[in-house]
């Protein structure tokens, strides 16, 4: 199923091997992506799980902020997972000012507590997988989402995974476990909006 | 259904600090500065390691005072040491809801036999280790991170740089060794088998490796990526530099962008000067921190 599409990883701190890995399974062609040139030739991009603060200030040092918000204005798909979902939401509760502000939804940092209670479980996620192996790791809560948002998974009745147009925002790492379906799922996002560009 | 204080949980944590710098504090302002400079974690500590050098004595666990103070300060993941061996300064910063616990050479060891059966604990360890073989016998015991022990508190990288070479070139004789002589490796290394095993099919230590012990600028932590690093511990060299800010952020820079040669001698120029650093064979043998450890 896949093609010729190019992912990139935005890679300045974090889980990006594993992102890379698990697109590499699946056949794609993933980057690891470090700085703005880069992003013009990638179709996707892929914001990982890592420390929120320390890749936002990144972001922001390297004047990253403006191309992959134009990277998103052209029609192209933007994956966040956990840091990479806070990265992207319009509103992080409890604080200042959002990073990358393309997501309508409101996160709350740390939601569980602290890493001793960081857990793993077994969640469906709609269009995706029934019963798909969720690590969760100091990870964020969604916990107001906007009226084009479609909340695709949830736990203890909240929400950690959604979907906007081209946008897919998930409070746990895929990229921890061997399960390919939510990369294949962003893949097929990618595609769609290829199809749609050209 | 759910799970806490999985090896999965455990391990992803440490994965998501790869390619970040994680910094030794001491008090709540300490720490707001790293967090400031994109620290990924810090390590709350009464005493940072070269003054912990200086000032001789037995080396124990953090005021808890120091600890609680810090995790209230700042949002990234914290960390702190407990004496290798002393599963219940452990099960204290456990309590106290520490991210992290490094059981660490730094301090006087508590057990000069057996070290802490981390498999028990919900809370991930990370610990030192200056071969393959000390690396393998941490992860049996259930540590969930590794880092090289360099020699702490000397700001000279050249034990960091041993550690890891050493790490790696073994990692690579695993993994082009055939299966059948893999028992007497491991029996020569002291390390589990399966544990081997699994590098010997992977390539890779089944856990994240973070350069530390020495690290006093930005070049020396670039030096590390380059070695095969996950990312970097700052201990002294950040808060015992002439500008810790500066130096925080540098490092931090560094540390990201690693192959930008140009770049990292951007951010070298105009940092103040370094640590004051010890060269290696001025120590005594019992000053020698990295020799912790069984």
């Amino acid at each position: 199923m896949a093609g010729k599409e190019k992912i990139g990883v935005l890679a300045l701190q974090g889980a990006v091997r594993e992102h890379l890995n698990l697109f590499h399974k699946l056949g794609v062609e993933a980057i690891a992506v470090k700085r703005r040139e880069q992003l013009d030739e990638m179709d996707g991009l892929v914001i990982p799980g890592g420390e929120s603060t320390a890749i936002g200030k990144l972001i922001r040092q390297y004047d990253l902020r403006n191309p992959i918000m134009d990277f998103y204005a052209k029609g192209k798909p933007v994956f966040g997972t956990c840091a990479g979902l806070i990265l992207i939401a319009k509103h992080i509760a409890e604080n200042d000012e959002a990073h990358l502000p393309l997501l309508d939804v409101t996160v709350q940092r740390n939601a569980f507590g602290r890493q001793v209670d960081s857990f793993e479980a077994d969640l469906p996620i709609k269009g995706v997988a029934e019963d798909f192996r969720a690590v969760f790791i100091r990870a964020p809560l969604i916990t107001s989402v906007g009226d084009d948002v479609d909340v695709l998974s949830t736990v203890r009745d909240q929400v950690v995974a959604v979907q906007q147009g081209n946008l897919l925002g998930i409070s746990f790492h895929p990229e921890l476990t061997d399960d390919t379906r939510l990369h294949a799922y962003f893949l097929s996002m990618v595609q769609k909006a290829i199809e749609k560009l050209s | 259904m759910t799970q806490t204080g999985t090896d999965r949980v455990k391990r992803g944590m440490a994965e998501m600090q790869k390619g970040g710098v994680i910094m030794d504090v001491v008090n709540a302002e300490q720490a707001k500065i790293a967090e400031e400079a994109g620290a990924v974690a810090v390590m709350a500590l009464e005493r940072v390691p070269s003054d912990i050098r200086a000032a001789g004595g037995v080396a124990r666990m953090a005021d808890l005072t120091i600890v609680e103070e810090v995790l209230k300060a700042v949002s990234i993941p914290v960390m702190a040491k407990a004496r290798i061996g002393h599963f219940i300064e452990a099960r204290l910063l456990e309590s106290m809801g520490v991210d992290y616990i490094d059981e660490s050479e730094v301090l006087t060891p508590a057990d000069e036999v057996y070290h802490i059966d981390k498999s028990t604990f919900t809370v991930p360890f990370v610990c030192g280790a200056r071969n393959l073989g000390e690396a393998l016998r941490r992860v049996g015991e259930g540590a969930s991170m590794i880092r090289t022990k360099g020699e702490p508190g000397t700001g000279n990288i050249v034990e960091a740089v041993r550690h890891m070479r050493m790490m790696q070139s073994q990692i690579r004789k695993v993994t082009g060794m055939s299966r059948d002589e893999l028992m007497t490796e491991a029996k020569e290394l002291g390390a589990p088998f399966e544990l081997l095993l699994q590098i010997h099919e992977t390539g890779k230590l089944p856990v994240v490796n973070f350069a530390a012990g020495g690290v006093a600028t930005p070049a020396d932590a670039a030096l590390m990526m380059h070695l095969g690093s996950d990312g970097v511990f700052v201990g002294s060299g950040i808060f015992k530099s002439s500008n810790p800010a500066k130096f925080a952020k540098a490092i931090v820079e560094a540390t990201t962008h690693y192959e930008d040669f140009a770049l990292i001698a951007e951010l070298s120029k105009d940092l103040g000067s370094p640590m004051t650093g010890i060269e290696i064979s001025k120590l005594e043998a019992h000053e020698r921190m990295q020799e912790r450890g069984w």
